[in-house]
């Protein structure tokens, strides 16, 4: 059978709803979050303000619907050939389950087998310690130019700014992070920054930006593809610091591992004198065996692909073959205080797939950038609110209709819809003033408590069904504050009977 | 305290003093393939082209014809020195005339048209090859700078999957895995064959 299917009807029974283990907040044990100056985890508008804008683009709303149904099919595909699906992602699950619990062990680890082999492990609290470091690396190296592989981490703690400030230039390599910073453009997804635009939109951008590049250049894929090949080629060979992420780091091995597809990872990889790796210490994995289970998981999920045209692994130096001079940088910004929520920390656990954008009713029609965070859709609603505290993105937790295509698909089973609920309690939770929503459910609290009140309520609805005219719903414009909640639900129209009533007149009591 | 002590401090304090020990993993996933060898080739070869790289099939004594025959048929008529090869290529696979890489400077590498290397192992069910930077697949930089790749994989060598191909591998030695030519999918989430890696893959795919 297959392993995940959207869309069933019981779906919302599917989710464990757990319940919040309420005095063991990052708060209360005084473990800081994501610090606010710095990085690209909040954004300046709230979810439903920055949506609004992006649901009135109808060209981004095409360019999103037609790739993600796309990578949707492809990924379905592949992941139906697999028979033991079900089975590979329960083990990834209790991996991830299993490397948090001992998140400590692994990285001390890690940090002892990765200087064995000639590296140099660094320690970042935050984004500003992490920019300070790398800064100072590549300013021992003499360098003024850096070339990146796409890497999540980097776009989080703002490094590409850090470096500008210091007189470097770090150039980005990946094709859709290309275009992102050709472009003058924010990334709006995890896996294809540059989602948002279509392959006209993308010529135009390479016209105008890249030096020398053919007049005559269409918007066909692989001509776009060959003009980054020609615009970076002679870069890579110059470079002398390469600046990465990493998707897996292996504890007892000290092996780093990216996965990629255009090869501009190899060359970062391979051909620098100096490589800085920065990775979030949840990137961690045990041991080398488990990367069997990520390396089935992740392309599939990710891509649509059996496998990723390249992956590189490494372990420390090796000599006369690639870097001779290797730093890691290991990242907490956020992720300790993530750890510290027994049932948030679960979405520490994400490999970076990208799969439940892709599927998410919300992303496809709202887009990336309007999450605010280089973290978007349901995986970004539950992981930037962690990592900056949730009042500091208090509106992602809402941007979700519960409807758990998410959990569906998470190749290591991430229960996203429950971490959402969870979080909308912790921020209702820690409302000091009275909502005018909050007073309405305390009010209804009290009225469901006692039968009598409950009878009289039920009678008192009836009189809305002059409201909804004969109308299956009542109209959404109620006046204010009611229509803050009608605009955006249908509220059915309260039946000429309720249940109790036609029971009494039918049995006669 | 330095970062490193309050990073693991911090992680100490989320975690709580009361740790249980963590559930063994269930790996409950296959990691055998019961296949025979002639249908693992016959998977490989599937998967590979699937990716538009190209495979040539040939018996053992045929490796060096093959390769050179492929190379023609890609790259037309050639400069025989255009060719570099990973120094550990057995001298009866290598085309005539062949450069061996010596650990020149990767411009120079560019300069090449293309390579030929062995590879340690090859997974059928990902249509994956992977070189781990011994002599006979070469330096890194070998398989990555000139624009055609030749593999010449040997029977014994294919594996049905993931995990078999992993536990054939060093966890120490500079990796590569690589299926199918160079690829993006970052314009409309469609793939397109050929960025900065190389364009061509042709795989020589022995017994």
């Amino acid at each position: 059978m297959p392993a995940f299917g959207t869309g069933s009807g019981a779906v919302a029974l599917r989710f464990r709803y757990r319940k919040r283990e309420s005095a063991m907040t990052a708060v209360f044990l005084g473990i800081p979050t994501a610090p606010r100056d710095v990085g690209h985890l909040r954004g300046d508008q709230s979810f439903p303000d920055a949506a609004r804008g992006a649901l009135r683009d109808g060209q981004l709303r095409a360019n999103l619907g037609h790739a993600t149904s796309t990578i949707r099919a492809k990924r379905a595909r592949v992941v139906g050939e697999v028979p033991d699906w079900a089975e590979l992602r329960e083990a990834g699950r209790a991996i991830k389950a299993a490397t948090m619990a001992r998140l400590d062990e692994h990285l001390i680890a890690l940090e002892e087998q990765v200087t064995a082999r000639g590296g140099t492990v660094h320690w970042a609290r935050d984004a500003n310690e992490a920019n300070a470091i790398v800064t100072r690396l590549v300013q021992a190296t003499g360098a003024d130019e850096v070339v990146k592989v796409k890497s999540m981490a980097t776009q989080e703690i703002g490094l590409n700014e850090a470096l500008e400030a210091a007189g470097i230039t770090a150039l980005e390599t990946d094709l859709a992070e290309l275009i992102v910073q050709l472009g003058d453009d924010k990334p709006s997804h995890i896996l294809v920054p540059a989602i948002h635009k279509n392959r006209s939109e993308i010529r135009e951008i390479f016209a105008r930006t890249i030096p020398g590049v053919d007049p005559e250049l269409t918007d066909e894929p692989r001509k776009l593809a060959m003009a980054a090949r020609t615009h970076l080629r002679e870069r890579f060979l110059r470079a002398r610091v390469a600046v990465s992420g990493a998707n897996f780091a292996i504890a007892e091995t000290g092996t780093l591992t990216v996965v990629e597809s255009e090869g501009n990872g190899r060359m970062c990889l391979t051909l620098p004198e100096t490589l800085i790796t920065v990775m979030g210490i949840e990137k961690v994995v045990p041991t080398w065996r488990d990367l069997e289970v990520f390396l089935q998981l992740l392309p599939r999920s990710s891509t649509g692909e059996r496998m990723n045209p390249y992956t590189s692994l490494w372990a420390g130096v090796t000599p006369g073959d690639g870097p001779q001079d290797f730093h890691l940088v290991l990242l907490d910004n956020g992720r300790t205080a993530v750890l510290a929520d027994e049932v948030g920390r679960e979405a520490l656990h994400c490999i970076r797939c990208s799969a439940c954008l892709n599927v998410c009713p919300v992303y496809e029609r709202a887009g990336g950038h309007a999450y605010g965070s280089v973290y978007p859709g349901p995986i970004g609603a539950v992981l930037s609110p962690q990592l900056t505290g949730v009042e500091d993105n208090a509106s992602l937790p809402y941007a979700s209709s519960l409807c758990g295509a998410c959990y569906d698909v998470c190749p290591v089973a991430i229960d996203i819809p429950s971490i959402l609920v969870h979080l909308r309690a912790e921020h209702v939770e820690a409302q000091t003033r009275t909502t005018p929503e909050a007073a309405a459910f305390r009010a209804l609290s009290k009225v469901m408590s006692s039968p009598r009140l409950w009878h009289l309520a039920q009678r008192a609805a009836g009189l809305g069904r002059f409201l909804a005219r004969g109308k299956p719903t009542l109209p959404a414009a109620l006046p204010p504050p009611a229509s803050k909640w009608t605009r955006t639900r249908d509220l059915p129209t309260p039946p000429r009977e309720t249940f109790t009533q036609a029971w009494a007149r039918e049995h006669g009591r | 305290m330095t970062a490193r002590e309050e990073i693991l401090g911090r992680i100490r304090t989320a975690l709580g003093p009361d740790r249980a020990a963590p559930a063994p993993i269930a790996r409950n996933y296959r990691t055998a393939d019961d296949r025979s060898a002639a249908q693992l080739l016959d998977v490989l070869t599937d998967r590979l082209e699937d990716y538009k790289a190209t495979v040539l099939r040939c018996a053992p004594s045929e490796v060096a014809q093959t390769v050179a025959s492929a190379l023609q048929a890609t790259l037309g008529e050639h400069p025989e020195a255009d060719v570099v090869v990973a120094p550990g290529l057995p001298a009866d696979w290598r085309p005539d005339g062949a450069t061996e890489d010596d650990g020149r400077p990767a411009v120079e590498l560019a300069g090449y048209a293309a390579t030929v290397t062995g590879v340690s192992v090859a997974v059928a069910e990902t249509g994956t090859l992977v070189l781990d930077g011994s002599p006979v697949c070469g330096r890194r930089a070998l398989s990555l700078l000139p624009d055609c790749l030749v593999c010449v994989v040997t029977g014994d060598q294919v594996v049905g999957g993931v995990p078999e191909g992993l536990a054939r591998l060093e966890p120490l030695a500079p990796l590569t895995m690589i299926s199918g030519p160079s690829a993006t999918s970052d314009i409309e989430l469609q793939r397109v064959e050929g960025v900065h890696g190389p364009r061509t893959l042709l795989v020589v795919l022995v017994g």
